[in-house]
């Protein structure tokens, strides 16, 4: 589903990723970990197309096909979701329109009809029970004046709408009591299926206790210096990254 | 060399100053059809005063973002007294869907009663200027030029100067109108370039609630020139809101001027949303006369290509306890200009005054040009008196986020601009015209033809 190769991403002339590989099959949760400035959020920005980052070396491969060579609009078309770690604030844009803007925008694409008002309404109402959304927050412009869980639990509605193929969640978990962790933990697992894959990007285990990864990856300044299974995050847990990048230092001189 | 330049504009300057003198002495002379003869002295002063003053230049200060000599140096005719009349299919795309009552339609400056719909409404005189002056003579020598002072402005002296023909609208004590008037102003824009002076005089009693809509088109490309004043009355405790929409070609001028005189407890709504034209003055000079008054000034104006929108405010708190907020939202493309001018003037007495000011800016080119000025002059001690203005780019982080959800760039854009006018936009309550404007709005966005069925 997904082929990064030796990716590297520079921003501002700084070089933040270098030289990053992961491999990620349908059916599959991985799970990126790593200390913050890691370059965690650059890598979910670089496979959403965000403008600013560099591509200086490596390729992406999204179902075969060069995502770097895909505008923004056109990943999402094609599947690929970021849950923010910051959502945008945009005031006079009512979320439900721009919801419905989006998921028809999506359909036409695949030259499906697009969705209307009454049918789009019975999906939105199915989904916000599932997310435990407030209406309130579908009647406002879109994340103006959220809390950050409100943000949070918010994308992953989006998410459960627009239904895509590779999503991959910024930090879903800051700002989550445990219960609206729950909630949206749920509403990710509600997406698993044998065809669509799922990165989690986070700082925490916490996250992982409620979406349980095939693998763990830890990323320390711009390269993933540890792979494994799910007892990777329980082991980062509990000794930290300075653990991690300690030994990875010592291999690293080892290996000169 | 600078001198002869100088001096050669000013030479211009003063061509275009003697033709109106000119034109004046032939109206004077030909007493036109509507001179009642008890205006004459106040078109005399008018002219006089026109005649001392001359047009502003870039060095007054109240003038010194809008160079008007394109206006001065153009030889403007009044349009023929007796044209062919206009059919009325003519005016149809002007019309506002829902909008069922009072219509009064002006062609190149002169009330044309065939297209016009003056109804019954009970409390409610509405008429042409031309046919009050005769028939409301005793209620106009009262009001007429009593508000708008030809002193403040020479565009002023020039309409009254000039005055004709506009809208009468008089509103009797305790009326509640339901539908709103719709003022239109059609210049036919054909040939050789015109001009027209509409004067408006709206006269509202005691609790009154009225809405007014005066509406500025073009039917052809020519060169022309709108110069109207309108003065404003809203009596105690009275509700009234008031449009100004200007949508002419893009090559007119337009000068307009709003002067609002609110008794005790009135409150005002005044909005003005500038779409067309090439060199635009929107004036504003609401005064808070009596205490407890609240008005509100809303605008939007969206100059693109060669675009030029000046807005300058000039609110007056003349008594104690008024609030007045402007809001003044502008987005700019191609090589426009804009300006914003708020001045705030808070007279000794009116303590308590509120007033607000914020105008917000979006450039959507580099070469897109905006001038933000506030001025406060504050002459009582106890007043809350706030400004700011803002001048930015369109949020790209923003668009970002729409198109990482499957919106194209193009819409995305779309998107922010118009929620970014809709703010200003909401603040109509007036549902048939804010919903012709929302759509006037988004048609006159770039790629705002993608914003379908948007609410
Ligand atoms: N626009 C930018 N210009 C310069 N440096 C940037 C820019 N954006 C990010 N960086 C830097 O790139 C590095 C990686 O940032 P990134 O946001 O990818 O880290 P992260 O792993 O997501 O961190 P966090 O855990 O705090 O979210 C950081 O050192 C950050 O300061
Ligand atoms: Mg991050």
């Amino acid at each position: 589903m997904l082929e990064i190769r030796n990716l590297h991403v520079t921003v501002n002339n700084r070089k933040i990723l270098k030289g990053v590989n992961l491999s990620v099959k349908p059916g599959e949760v991985h799970s990126i970990m790593g200390p913050n400035g890691s370059g965690k959020s650059t890598l979910a920005h670089v496979l959403a197309g965000r403008d600013g980052y560099a591509v200086t070396e490596g390729t992406i491969l999204y179902r075969g096909k060069d995502l770097l060579a895909m505008a923004p609009e056109e990943r999402a078309c094609e599947g690929v979701f970021l849950a923010f770690q910051y959502p945008v604030e945009i005031p006079g844009i009512n979320g439900t329109y721009f919801l419905k803007a989006a998921l028809n925008a999506i359909r036409k694409y695949h030259g499906q009809e697009e969705l209307d008002a009454m049918d789009f309404l019975a999906l939105v109402k199915q989904k916000m029970k599932l997310l435990d959304v407030d209406d309130r927050l579908l009647n406002r412009s879109v994340n103006e004046g959220f809390s950050g869980g409100e943000k949070k639990r918010n994308e992953i509605f989006q998410m459960a709408i627009l239904q895509p193929s590779l999503a991959v969640l910024d930090e879903t978990d800051s700002g989550l009591d445990i219960d609206a962790l729950k909630v949206v933990a749920g509403g990710v697992n509600a997406l698993r299926s044998p065809d669509r894959a799922i990165v989690v990007v986070t700082h925490y285990q916490r996250l992982l206790n409620y979406i349980v990864p095939d693998f763990v990856h830890v990323l320390v300044d711009g390269r993933i210096v540890k792979s494994g299974g799910k007892e990777l995050a329980l082991e980062l847990e509990s000794q930290g990254y300075a653990a991690v990048e300690a030994e990875c230092r010592a291999l690293a001189a080892a290996s000169i | 060399m600078t001198t002869t330049l100088v001096s050669a504009s000013q030479t211009r300057a003063a061509a275009g100053l003697a033709r109106y003198l000119q034109r004046f002495a032939e109206a004077e002379r030909a007493g036109t059809a509507t001179s009642a003869a008890w205006l004459m002295p106040l078109r005399r002063a008018a002219m006089d005063r026109f005649a001392a003053v001359g047009f502003p230049t870039t060095r007054d200060e109240d003038w010194r973002f809008t160079n008007v000599s394109p206006i001065a140096q153009t030889e403007f005719r009044a349009a023929p007294t007796a044209p062919a009349p206009l059919p009325a299919e003519a005016i149809a795309p002007f019309l506002f869907p829902g909008l069922e009552g009072v219509r009064l339609v002006f062609v190149d400056g002169r009330f044309a009663p065939h297209l016009s719909s003056t109804g019954a409404a009970a409390g409610l005189v509405v008429r042409s200027l031309a046919e009050a002056l005769t028939a409301e003579r005793s209620v106009l020598q009262l009001h007429l030029g009593r508000y708008a002072e030809p002193q403040h402005d020479p565009f002023c002296a020039l309409n009254t100067a000039f005055l004709e023909d506009g809208a009468y609208v008089s509103i009797s004590a305790g009326t509640l109108l339901e539908d709103p008037i719709h003022l239109l102003y059609v210049s036919t824009a054909a040939g050789a370039p015109t001009m027209a002076h509409p004067r408006n005089l709206i006269l509202t009693g005691e609790n009154c609630q009225a809405a007014i809509l005066e509406d500025y088109v073009s039917l052809g490309e020519g060169v022309h020139f709108t110069n109207s004043v309108t003065e404003l009355v809203v009596g105690d405790n009275g509700v009234v809101s008031h449009y100004h929409l200007e949508r002419e070609n893009r090559q007119a001028f337009h000068i307009s001027r709003l002067r609002s005189e609110q008794a005790r407890s009135s409150t005002l709504t005044s909005h003005s949303v500038l779409l067309g034209g090439a060199l635009v003055r929107r004036n504003m000079h609401p005064i808070l006369a009596g205490e407890g008054g609240e008005c509100l000034i809303n605008g939007l104006f969206m100059p693109r290509g060669r675009q030029h929108m000046d807005n300058f405010m000039r609110v007056e708190h003349a008594s104690p306890h008024c609030d007045s907020r402007q809001v003044f939202k502008g987005i700019l493309d191609g090589q426009a200009h804009g300006v914003f001018h708020g001045r705030i003037i808070v007279h000794k007495d009116a303590q308590k005054t509120d007033a607000k000011q914020t105008n917000m800016n979006l450039l959507l080119s580099e070469e897109a040009q905006i001038d933000s000025k506030p001025q406060l002059e504050i002459y009582a001690d106890d007043v809350k008196c706030t400004h700011g203005a803002t001048i930015g780019q369109i949020n790209e982080d923003a668009v970002f986020y729409l198109r990482s959800r499957g919106l194209s760039a193009a819409v995305a854009r779309a998107l922010l601009l118009f929620a970014f006018a809709g703010e200003s936009l909401k603040r109509m309550k007036v549902a048939p015209v804010r919903r012709r404007l929302e759509q006037l709005v988004s048609e006159w966005l770039p790629q705002g033809n993608l914003l379908e069925g948007m609410d």
